[in-house]
């Protein structure tokens, strides 16, 4: 799914929140996976230039679970443990999007080129 | 462009977001709220998220925006009906929409709203009598 507008974050959210009631997370697991994405893919369309979001349903044994993976090829993040603090923002936001949807969701993974882009992926089990 | 659009009743105006804020309605509605507080000298400002299902960051920012503006023109933000998925999340997200008075549903807002426009008033009044003298 593209990420090239803020329209798109809408999509993103829609998207999400469907999946994720599919795999019957509750309301609030379902809130946050929604708000973790919608942090993810607003920093994919700003800093990243736009971007794609791919989405996976995984199934591990009984468990089940949704991951996502935000990728863009924009400048990259010099020093990624910077930009994981709370606070630390290099736009106008309040610099919560990276710190806080890594609290939102079970697994957090981001990988990060200087020049070549940034692909963050997150997962969350029911 | 769609709307949020804002009612008013006596002195204070009402906003019901009832959509998935995209970006540009969040920022059209920070500038109608501000336009509109200034045309009717409104003193308060009520915005029911009851039908919000997701407070990101940005949106957080624009709210924690229309309270300080709303501040610096004479009038008082509450925001009223916050879902309790949202609450827990915006804590975990690590927002605590710093300088927003908050309400359980709309009637609570409306009264927290109009006892502050209230002592306002009457500390107005004092101030006054006291210049008199």
């Amino acid at each position: 799914m593209p990420i090239r507008s803020s329209q798109d974050l809408v999509l993103v959210r829609q998207a999400v929140r469907t999946w994720s009631a599919e795999l019957k997370f509750s309301l609030v697991e379902q809130t946050k996976m929604v708000t973790a994405a919608s942090e993810l893919a607003r920093n994919t369309l700003d800093y990243g230039g736009g971007g794609e979001v791919t989405f996976h349903m995984l199934q591990d044994g009984l468990r089940k679970g949704l991951r996502l993976s935000f990728e863009d090829r924009g400048p990259g993040i010099p020093d990624v443990e910077l930009a994981l603090r709370d606070g630390y923002t290099s736009g106008g936001g309040m610099g919560l999007g990276l710190g806080g949807s890594k609290r939102l969701v079970n697994e957090f993974e981001i990988v990060s080129k200087v020049g070549e882009g940034t692909r963050v992926t997150v997962t969350r089990w029911k | 462009m769609e709307r949020i659009s804002i009612l008013r009743m006596g002195r204070i105006l009402i906003v019901t977001i009832q959509v998935d804020m995209h970006d540009q309605i969040a920022m059209a509605l920070q500038d109608d709220l501000t336009a509109r507080i200034v045309e009717t000298g409104a003193r308060g400002v009520l915005i029911d998220i009851s039908s919000l299902e997701v407070v990101d960051s940005f949106i957080g920012r624009i709210l924690g925006n229309i309270a300080t503006m709303s501040r610096v023109l004479d009038a008082q933000t509450v925001v009223v009906g916050m879902q309790p998925a949202v609450a827990i999340t915006l804590v975990e997200l690590g927002m605590s929409l710093p300088g927003i008075r908050t309400a359980l549903n709309l009637e609570k807002g409306m009264a927290l709203l109009q006892a502050s426009i209230e002592a306002d008033e009457a500390a107005i009044e004092v101030s006054d009598a006291i210049l008199e003298e």
